[in-house]
Parts: structure tokens; sequence; C-alpha cells
């Protein structure tokens, strides 16, 4: 039995400008990041979480330039996809995003019968949907 | 691909992004542009070919995506919905609907309920394909041109 997800990955372009993005702007932790070779282990996780969202650079060894021009262009253009957070504080959280100089938002907080989410990009084109949990409402009356 | 195409391709799904958000305002496709730092007519024929339909029409399926949620979740009237998703003529908005849906809004409405997917997911994958031959061509955002021909 499967019993935890353990390591998640994201494409990215930059590893250095995503750790920037996902630790000092979204405010996620940096996990791992070990060198071997030319090649780096970098991973990102919710504070406080045992799953590793492992950043990945499209490229050689595992992929011929042609094959990651086409990552790289899937990823420019919102195509691939994206990760999916939970929060406490949705809309206390888009004001620090704000605060940051996080201008990339695909949504802002919105009212669903599920909770409050809202959306927003990572500098490449990834998109992140981040959710406060709320209570389950009745159909809406307008 | 070369580092400027990536770079296209990010600033205009940022502009695609600000219809997604800004559907019910009345959008013009130059504001649009803006957003992807090109002109007006270079953001239309790249727009295309980098996501494969117009802005225009992006911006109709996006509206008629969110009207067909509303007609889904709510009991607004389907005028009220017309001018919620930021059509300005009732005309305007049938047509369109019946063109992407098949079928007027009031039909879709008997026949569908409430989804279970979070809206996020119904955002990015129900925004529903027009059916093939019908011609929305179109560059233009504005519903002026049809609103006075309906």
């Amino acid at each position: 039995m499967i019993t935890k997800l353990n390591v998640a990955s994201i494409m990215v372009l930059n590893k250095d400008e995503a750790l920037d993005f996902y630790v000092n702007k979204l405010g996620l932790e940096k996990g791992q990041d070990v060198k071997q070779g030319s090649y780096r282990w970098l991973t990102v996780r919710v504070p406080g979480d045992v799953t590793e969202i492992s950043l990945e650079e499209p490229g050689p060894p595992v992929h011929d330039e042609a094959t990651a021009a086409q990552i790289r262009e899937l990823i420019t253009k919102g195509a691939l996809g994206g990760l999916v957070f939970k929060a406490d504080d949705i809309r206390g959280l888009y004001e620090t995003l704000k605060s940051r100089g996080v201008t990339d938002f695909t949504q802002e907080p919105t009212d669903h019968f599920y909770g409050t989410d809202m959306g927003v990009r990572d500098p490449f084109g990834n998109a992140i949907r981040i959710l406060q949990q709320g209570k389950v409402a009745q159909k809406v009356k307008a | 691909m070369s580092r400027e195409a990536e770079d296209l391709n990010r600033r205009l799904l940022r502009a695609r992004d600000a219809m997604d958000r800004a559907y019910a305002e009345p959008l013009n496709v130059r504001a649009v542009a803006a957003v992807a730092h090109v002109s007006e007519a270079h953001f239309i024929r790249s727009f295309r070919a980098v996501f494969g339909e117009t802005p225009h029409r992006y911006l109709q399926r996006r509206r008629v995506e969110r009207s067909m949620f509303l007609l889904r979740e709510t009991d607004r009237s389907v005028t009220d919905i017309c001018f919620d998703v930021g059509f300005t003529s009732r005309g305007t908005f049938s047509r369109t609907f019946r063109e992407v849906v098949g079928e007027a809004p009031s039909h879709y409405r008997v026949g569908h309920g409430p989804m279970v997917a979070p809206n996020c997911f119904q955002l990015w994958a129900t925004r529903p394909v027009v059916a093939a031959g019908v011609a929305m061509q179109s560059s233009s955002f504005g519903d002026a041109a049809a609103a006075t021909a309906s």
C-alpha cells in the first residue's frame, strides 16, 4: 500500500530563480540542495511538511536539446500542470504575496462553496492554486 | 525555441491571464496587448500562433464558460448573467452561446446542475470548444458592432 506522496516535481526554466520565487515569495522552505556532478537536486516543501517538490530544469542528460526546447515552450505558454496548495488565511496570504512583489495573479481570492481560492503563476508560467477550505454552502442564491 | 520566443510566450500568457481575470469588464484588445508589451496587430497574430485561436475567441469562450457556470450554479436570470460575464448585448450573448454550446442558455440551464470539480479545474478544463466550422474570426473585442447588428 502506498502511504504518502514523497516527491512531486515541477519543470522550471531556472533553478535559482525558482528557488527565490518558491521560498522568498511564496513562503515555502528549501528542502534538499545537493550538487552531484552537474546535477543539482533541489527541492522545496511546505514548512513542516514531508512532501518534497523537486525543481527540475529541462535539458540533458534527461532531455536532448530539441525536447528541452519543447518543454520550455510548454512551460512558458502555461500548458503544463501546476501545484495546488492549502493555506489557513488566504486573504492575508494574498496581501503578503503582493507586498513581496508578486504580480502574476491569475485570480484574486474568490469564494466558492468549498472555500476560498486564488491563483498565481510562477515566473516561468506554471500555475499555482492556493485554497483555504471552508464550509460547504448551499447553491448560491442571487 | 529561442529565449526571445519563450519570453514572448510568457508575456502572451500574462495577457491571457488578464482576460481570464477581467472577463467581466469591458476589455479592448489594445489594453490586453499592452499587458504583453506588444502592438495590437502583433498581439493578435502571435497569440493565435501560440494558443491556436485569436484573443477575441479566447475571451468569448471564457465568457461563455463563466455564463455556463452561472447558469448551472445560480438562479440569476439569463439577462443578468449575460451582463455579469462581460457581454454588452443580450442578442450577442445568446447568439454566441448558441454558436459555442449548441443550445440556448435557458435550455442549457435546464439540462445541467452544479459540478463537483473545484472551480479552478472548471476554469481550466471546461472552457467550451467551438464546434468545427463555426466562424468566430473577429479580432475585435467589442460587442458594439455585433450589438448594433442584433
